[in-house]
């Protein structure tokens, strides 16, 4: 699934001028991002810089914004999210967001049952949970999990899309350091089966172990787009974290 | 003039006048609503409450309606403390609003309504005050004074709520508290009682505006049913939580649902209150003064 | 991704069994026959009236519940859509003398499309629109009959009845026998669509709209449909009711009663599952019905208005929500 050879390389999300503003707040503005199919991105940038607009504009949650979004060839403009889903178009919430009268199996069972899976659902679904290491706790509530798992059963939704794209909307905050390893350890698995990754987060290290490649965003710009090693070593970058760490 | 010409007149200008008590109804609903997001349906049920009360009263004292509903004002403030307790005890707290919140109002309509059936029976009822029987003309126009005090009163009302709300502490705090109790509990301040004192207020508001609806017109105990669609429709029309929003789109709204009772027959306004909120909602659910989500 | 054998010998709770229909069917039918071979013993006509009042409000309840407790949007106007139903079947009868039967589905149909257009119009929106939507709608609807000479208006209609219905005794009996199957039919229905994809779609909507379309559900849809089924089921449970008095008029069709009682039963029984609606229509319609010869209906229903306020308040699950927690 990986791009490759010579020529055109393909092109797995092209986000061209993309922006969207709220009454006179401009929240993004002329943002362009491509992604290759495999390829693992990470975009930081303050808070309040656009970075889960860019998110919801991708995703289909704010139906109008300026520019236009493309995955794999396809235009998503008028998509609402749930097809988008279909499309293998996959994000996670900042919040995890369970179905919380539903058990955890039962929460994922629910993407498998509206997606083209022919089996049985139960099966593709205790797959998914085995993926996240989850699987133990398939009959619990998403209410009994820790935080960790919480976010692991967020992923394990993605899963069952089986995604060409996941977006990864700050999936590791407020976790500890080796709980962080645990979910950067389950997207490179993911990543290594084939899907690309956004990977959205304030936490350095890990943005910075994961990412191919580096997108960085202030005050609803894109200003810098490279190898990780080069974005952060520009002026402009470093001051806009001055004082973040 | 045509007479055509000058029905419309009078429609418009009757329909200006009604918007005043319409603005008074719904500015209660601007506030737990459009400020507090909470889904008050039964708030014209006890606006109705509070009519019947004004009616008893006054009859039994001899004053005027108007005056009496001020008296009582208070009592419904304490009604609608009560009331919003119960809410967040039961429902707030356990994220329960969508649906059994939304249950426990039709629950508090319902008993609020058909209790007033069961006390006063099915008959209208009305209290009059002096002025009630007075019109002023002003060349081809009807200015009847039961409609004109209202609207005066609506004037007086809604703009030193207005006045308060942007002024004082505790009114500040009730138009952040929707938008960020967090940063209102990091200011030592509670947005739990904030929220009840403002839910409060608009239960009062809606008993202020039971007496302007006696003085208007005889109330029976389903008078509140109607009201539902109009008061809902102008507070989303009025942009949620805005209030001068809320009474420019009760004008608006009086205007327009008393031209078409003028030419289609008074049967009619339920019609025009459901498809002015239908529309409102298909083409414009920010309102007219309302930010987009 | 690998499978494990072992990982998939899950808990009961999560265990997602192929629901097995035959049974309920069965149980269904044999719970009917009993009920209607008792009812023949006794004799007394009341008791098919009874039966009858309370077997239309086991399919008022059960409708309701489809969007309400599966998928947690409120229909305030259950009393429009059950008159619409009542006043389908009239103009049906007026105008090409058909009865009961295709009156039923008749009403089936123009209720169905008026929960699909209310759907439609508000269901993009938040949940609270939906609900302010219908509570208008049933005040027009009840202007608009009124205005409505055709049916009578306020005066109301009359259907004359036939005398009797063979193999039925009575057509009383004729009656109770059409809700009970409707009654089947419906619960039947509403057990369906829960164990159904579409079901699980409704609950995963519940529980976080937001994240149910970002995993593929398809809302919009769904809701609908559950609005469009709605809607249709509360017509008809009133088509038979011109039927069961003979005469209809607006202040019956659009009673109070069917207003809280579509809310109060399936809250009060138990929300989200089919059978909460049972037990809430079942037991509150009986004590309604008892009720009614010792106090005035305006107390009966206040009573009525109280128990959902309580109950909302203090077992929010229901009755059947109360008894699975204390597993």
């Amino acid at each position: 699934m990986s791009g490759g050879g010579t020529g055109a390389e393909p092109v797995l999300l092209r986000a061209e001028g993309v922006g969207k503003r709220f009454g006179g707040f401009v929240a993004l503005q002329g943002v362009d991002v491509t992604l290759r199919p495999g390829e693992r991105l990470g975009l930081i940038g303050p808070n309040g810089s656009g970075k889960s607009t860019f998110v919801n504009c991708v995703s289909g949650d704010f139906a109008q914004h300026d520019g236009t979004v493309t995955l794999a060839g396809q235009a998503l403009d008028g998509l609402k999210p749930h097809r988008r889903a279909r499309l293998g178009l996959a994000r996670t919430f900042q919040l995890p967001q369970p179905f919380g009268s539903l058990s955890v199996l039962e929460n994922v069972r629910v993407p498998v049952l509206f997606s083209a899976n022919a089996g049985s659902a139960t099966a593709r679904a205790m797959e998914c949970l085995e993926v996240v290491e989850l699987a133990g706790k398939a009959g619990k509530l998403p209410r009994e999990l820790t935080q960790v798992e919480q976010r692991r059963l967020e992923l394990a939704r993605a899963v069952a899309l089986d995604p060409r794209l996941l977006i990864a909307d700050e999936a590791m905050a407020g976790l500890s350091h080796a709980e962080v390893d645990q979910i950067l350890a389950l997207l490179r698995r993911l990543n290594a089966a084939g899907t690309a990754v956004i990977m959205i987060e304030h936490i350095m290290r890990a943005v910075t172990e994961f990412s191919e490649r580096l997108v960085v965003f202030v005050a609803g710009r894109k200003v810098a787009d490279g190898p990780p090693r080069d974005v952060l070593a520009m002026p402009e970058v470093e001051s806009a974290y001055l004082g973040k760490q | 003039m045509h007479p055509d010409l000058v029905l419309l007149l009078n429609g418009v200008v009757s329909g200006l006048l009604l918007g005043g008590l319409y603005a008074i109804a719904a500015s209660g609903l601007a506030i737990s609503f459009g400020m507090l997001d909470i889904v008050n349906i039964a708030h014209p049920a006890l606006m109705v409450a509070s009519a019947f009360a004004v009616v008893a009263v006054g009859t039994w004292l001899g004053l005027d309606p108007l005056l009496v509903a001020v008296l009582l004002a208070p009592l419904f403030y304490v009604l609608g403390t009560g009331i919003y307790a119960a809410y967040h005890h039961f429902f707030e707290r356990r994220g329960d609003e969508a649906l059994q919140g939304l249950a426990f109002f039709f629950g508090i309509m319902f008993i609020v309504e058909v209790g007033l059936v069961m006390a006063f029976g099915p008959e209208q009822r009305f209290l009059d005050p002096p002025y009630a029987f007075v019109t002023w003309r002003l060349g081809e126009i009807d200015v009847p004074l039961r409609m004109l005090v209202p609207l005066l009163l609506a004037a007086v009302v809604v703009g030193s709520l207005l006045l308060w709300l942007r002024s004082s502490f505790t009114g500040l705090a009730i138009a952040a508290v929707a938008q960020d109790a967090e940063a209102l509990r990091l200011m030592a301040v509670d947005p739990v009682r904030v929220k009840r004192l403002a839910f409060g207020i608009s239960v009062a508001l809606g008993a202020v505006a039971g007496g302007a609806l006696v003085v208007v017109q005889p109330v029976e105990p389903t008078s509140g049913q109607i009201f539902i669609g109009r008061v809902f429709a102008i507070c989303i029309m009025g942009g949620m939580g805005s209030l001068p929003g809320c009474v420019a789109a009760a004008l608006l709204f009086g205007v327009v649902e008393n031209v078409t009772a003028s030419f289609a027959g008074p049967s009619w306004s339920p019609a025009v209150a459901f498809g002015w909120l239908l529309l409102v909602l298909a083409v414009r659910p920010q309102g007219l003064f309302g930010r987009t989500a | 991704m690998s499978t494990t054998a072992a990982a998939l010998a899950v808990p009961p709770r999560s265990a997602a069994a192929r629901p097995r229909h035959l049974p309920f069917w069965l149980g269904a039918a044999v719970l009917g026959a009993g009920l209607f071979l008792a009812l023949r013993l006794v004799g007394n006509e009341y008791g098919y009236y009874a039966g009858y009042f309370i077997l239309q409000y086991v399919v008022l309840a059960s409708a309701w519940n489809i969007l309400g407790g599966y998928a947690g949007y409120v229909n305030f106007g259950a009393a429009g859509f059950m008159a619409t139903g009542a006043y389908t079947a009239i103009v049906l009868r007026k105008a090409t003398g058909l009865d009961l039967l295709p009156g039923i589905l008749a009403a089936a149909a123009v209720a169905g499309l008026l929960g699909l257009g209310t759907g439609y119009l508000t269901l993009r929106l938040r949940g609270v629109y939906f609900s302010i939507a219908t509570l208008c709608l049933a005040v027009v609807l009840h202007t608009l009959v009124v205005n409505w000479d055709y049916v009578g208006g306020s005066r109301g209609a009359y259907i004359v009845r036939p005398r009797e219905v063979p193999p039925f005794t009575s057509y009383g009996e004729y009656l109770f026998v059409v809700m009970l199957v409707l009654a089947i039919l419906t619960v039947g229905i509403a057990r369906a669509v829960q164990h159904s994809r579409i079901g699980r779609g409704l609950q995963a909507i519940r529980d976080n709209e937001r994240a149910a379309e970002a995993v593929g559900v398809p809302t919009l849809r769904l809701k609908l449909v559950a609005a469009t089924l709605c809607g249709a089921l509360m017509g008809v449970a009133g088509a038979p009711l011109p039927y069961y008095s003979g005469y209809l008029n607006p202040d019956a069709a659009f009673s109070l009663s069917y207003a809280v009682n579509a809310i109060a039963m399936p809250l009060i029984g138990g929300a989200g599952t089919w059978a909460g609606p049972v037990i809430g229509a079942v037991l509150l319609g009986a004590l309604q019905q008892a009720a009614t010869v010792t106090i005035s209906s305006a107390l009966n229903l206040w009573i009525v208005g109280w128990m959902l306020v309580v109950f909302v308040a203090l077992a929010p699950r229901g009755i059947l929500g109360w008894f699975q927690g204390r597993r």
